[in-house]
């Protein structure tokens, strides 16, 4: 990218340091470092039209199931977050999840009856690989990644294809483990739950005020306190709101409480992935290859070594959701539609915040964007529109994000 | 190519004991940070650079001037370790060195900032400025330390307009950028910083602001050593002067040996009446 610079601007520094300004906060949100405001805006505008649109949305059974359904996007989109923040793109993720749940499936088959603890980890292993192949085709003949995934994308689907046909059950093999149905299907007890959010919520509440005491005992000022104070409270508020829902009784038939089993992984990869980007020399670097790779080369980063650790921390991503996306269909298909759930990976990421540009995004924002598609899926389902209506609905959301993103852009360069 | 007149090897080489023909493991008292003797720089059949010899002392600020395709920017990628001459020796602080790779420089001590400036946009002053070196405690970022010695280093260097550290670079103004450039070369603790152009994008203002960060440089003990166009800011902030015409280096000495008609003259033939003759090739 060229910096060009006009002789027209002023010699003061444009005020967007300080966070106390609200007109500082403002142009923050306009130069695309707004944090979660507007999708959480957008969230809860979707969440209001469906409730009111059917009444039903905000039972406890249909907020439980939406966060179950929503899973396979966040966890894909969060997949994607790592190769978008270096400016490249997976588009064989879909079917790379395909494979690697359709590995556990069959190794934990009657065909084969592997432990779980084999057959989970190795199908984390192919993903992994087929995330390493990838990139080291993208690193070694220099090609885009959009190509080499688009070749592995119809390779992927092929070798998926193969191995389920291979088992001669009709094209489809059912999940024949109690550990792999679980991931999903599972719920912690009650009290489980309570514990595990109360715990969740107040680590993060400790952590978050640690950092603003370091930082203000180290004399460097920092966050007004009644930030963090707000940020908590909403997070206490959420929580126990979470635990209401999942506590509650969702099933007509039979006694079904607690929290699935999905969301703690959930949270898990989120917090992990997190730590990586934020609090690591890896994570920085990775913003700093995407931001400017030539930069980040000149100031001594091994740009392809860090690299190919986004595409395998992709594929364990893409592993893990893969994992949970055959248990929550209790079997893999050969009808999974690979495709469609890539593009809404990418979308779910985008959506949420992530740029498609390189250099800007959290994992936040996959999780975020995928509650933002899986609430248009459940909602649109729910009042009863058909899939053509939900695919242009999504579409328009799509849009309106890339949009956005593409004026953050605009907005964060003209300033200079 | 061969208008060019042949030079004598007119500058005297480093004060020390005998150095023809050393391996260069002994030091010696020096007179200058780097001095470059008879470097050479082949493209093939294309002479970029031929019989360099350039003296850059500590503290002061040396500007090296010419007009485009002169070798300028072969001379400074010389000195950086993008490439290694073709043949000459470089001393630093009168030891023979050899710059093969940019690492090289760095741990030297010489740090460039090229036009581009090198900076990403999407992080902050703080993480561009550690970029490649970051503080970690525990394998953790220990982001605290890294903006103290960042507000440090820029309150130092008397860079004042920048509001909060933890800005990003993406919307900083164009001389802002060249003074985080800087300070990064700085606190990186760099005995020479070479500047390529620092000036040619900036207004007025930001203009003034940069070469006196330059002066605040070299009045830290810095070697400064500034590539430009515009003979005005060369004559306001250099202390010495070095032109180059061709791939070779037809003057060097100190900023009051020249005035801007010299230095024209210099630049466009090579040779000038007015310039005291043990500096200037002029035969």
């Amino acid at each position: 990218m060229t910096t060009s610079q006009t002789d027209i601007e002023s010699p003061d520094a444009p005020d967007v340091g300080s966070s106390t300004n609200l007109l500082a906060q403002v142009k923050r949100i306009w130069q695309g470092d707004s944090g979660l405001l507007p999708i959480l805006i957008g969230l809860a505008a979707l969440v209001i039209f469906f409730e009111v649109r059917t009444s039903v949305f905000l039972q406890p059974e249909n907020i439980t199931n939406l966060f179950v359904q929503s899973t396979i996007f966040i966890l894909l989109g969060m997949a994607e977050i790592w190769l978008l923040l270096l400016g490249d793109i997976d588009l064989s993720l879909g079917y790379a999840t395909g494979l690697g749940g359709a590995v556990a499936v069959i190794l934990v088959s009657n065909n084969y009856r592997w432990p779980w603890y084999l057959a989970l980890p190795l199908a984390l292993i192919v993903t992994i690989s087929s995330s390493a192949l990838s990139a080291f085709i993208v690193i070694r003949f220099r090609l885009p990644s959009f190509i080499v995934t688009l070749a592995m994308f119809l390779g992927l689907e092929g070798v998926m294809l193969y191995i389920i046909n291979a088992q001669g059950t009709g094209g489809s093999v059912s999940v024949q483990n109690n550990i792999l149905y679980n991931l999903v299907n599972g719920n912690l007890t009650p009290l489980a739950t309570w514990i595990f959010v109360v715990a969740a919520a107040v680590l993060t509440s400790f952590l978050m005020l640690r950092a603003d005491q370091t930082r203000r005992k180290s004399g460097l000022g920092g966050r007004p306190m009644w930030i963090t104070i707000t940020k908590i409270a909403l997070l206490g508020i959420s929580s126990l709101l979470l635990i209401l829902v999942f506590n509650a009784n969702r099933s007509t038939f039979a006694h079904v409480v607690g929290m699935p089993f999905a969301i703690p992984i959930d949270l898990f990869v989120l917090a992990v992935s997190t730590f990586i980007l934020a609090k690591t020399k890896a994570g920085r670097y990775l913003y700093a290859i995407g931001g400017n790779t030539e930069a980040a080369r000149r100031a001594g980063i091994n740009v392809n070594r860090y690299r190919r650790m986004a595409f395998m921390l992709s594929g364990l991503t893409t592993g893990i959701a893969g994992l949970l996306y055959v248990s929550r269909l209790v079997g893999i298909s050969t009808g999974i539609e690979g495709g469609t759930y890539v593009l809404y990976a990418v979308a779910a990421a985008v959506i949420g915040g992530a740029s498609l540009y390189g250099g800007r995004g959290k994992m936040i924002h996959a999780v975020l964007g995928g509650l933002v598609i899986g609430t248009i899926d459940n909602g649109m389902s729910l009042i009863n529109l058909n899939a053509a209506t939900q695919l242009i609905a999504t579409a328009i959301v799509l849009l309106a994000a890339v949009i956005v993103d593409s004026l953050a852009r605009r907005g964060s360069t003209t300033t200079r | 190519m061969s208008s060019a007149p042949e030079l004598p090897n007119v500058s005297t080489p480093p004060t020390g004991p005998s150095i023809a023909g050393n391996s260069g493991a002994e030091v010696f008292d020096f007179e200058h940070l780097l001095s470059m003797r008879d470097i050479a720089k082949n493209f093939g059949a294309v002479q970029a650079l031929r019989h360099v010899d350039i003296d850059i002392p500590a503290g002061q600020v040396t500007a090296l001037i010419g007009d485009n395709g002169a070798g300028k920017s072969t001379l400074i990628k010389t000195i950086s370790g993008i490439w290694a001459p073709s043949a000459g020796q470089i001393f630093w602080k009168g030891k023979e060195v050899h710059i093969h790779t940019p690492h090289a420089a760095t741990d030297l001590g010489i740090a460039t900032v090229y036009q581009d400036l090198a900076l990403c946009d999407n992080l902050d002053i703080v993480q561009n400025m550690y970029l490649g070196m970051e503080i970690t405690r525990f394998g953790i970022l220990d982001e605290i330390q890294m903006e103290l010695t960042t507000l440090k280093v820029l309150s130092d260097l008397s860079v004042s307009t920048v509001s909060s550290v933890r800005q990003l670079v993406g919307s900083l103004s164009g001389g802002q950028r060249q003074a985080v450039a800087v300070a990064r070369a700085v606190m990186r603790d760099s005995e020479l910083v070479i500047l390529d152009e620092p000036t040619a994008a900036l207004g007025v203002s930001q203009t003034k602001q940069v070469l006196a960060l330059i002066r605040t440089l070299a009045a830290r003990g810095i070697a400064v050593l500034v590539i430009s166009h515009n003979l005005n800011e060369v004559f306001s902030v250099a202390d010495r002067i070095a032109v180059m015409r061709l791939g070779t280096l037809v003057s060097q000495g100190p900023v009051a040996n020249y005035d801007t008609s010299s230095a024209v003259e210099l630049i466009t033939t090579g040779e000038s009446d007015r310039v005291p003759s043990t500096f200037s090739s002029a035969q």
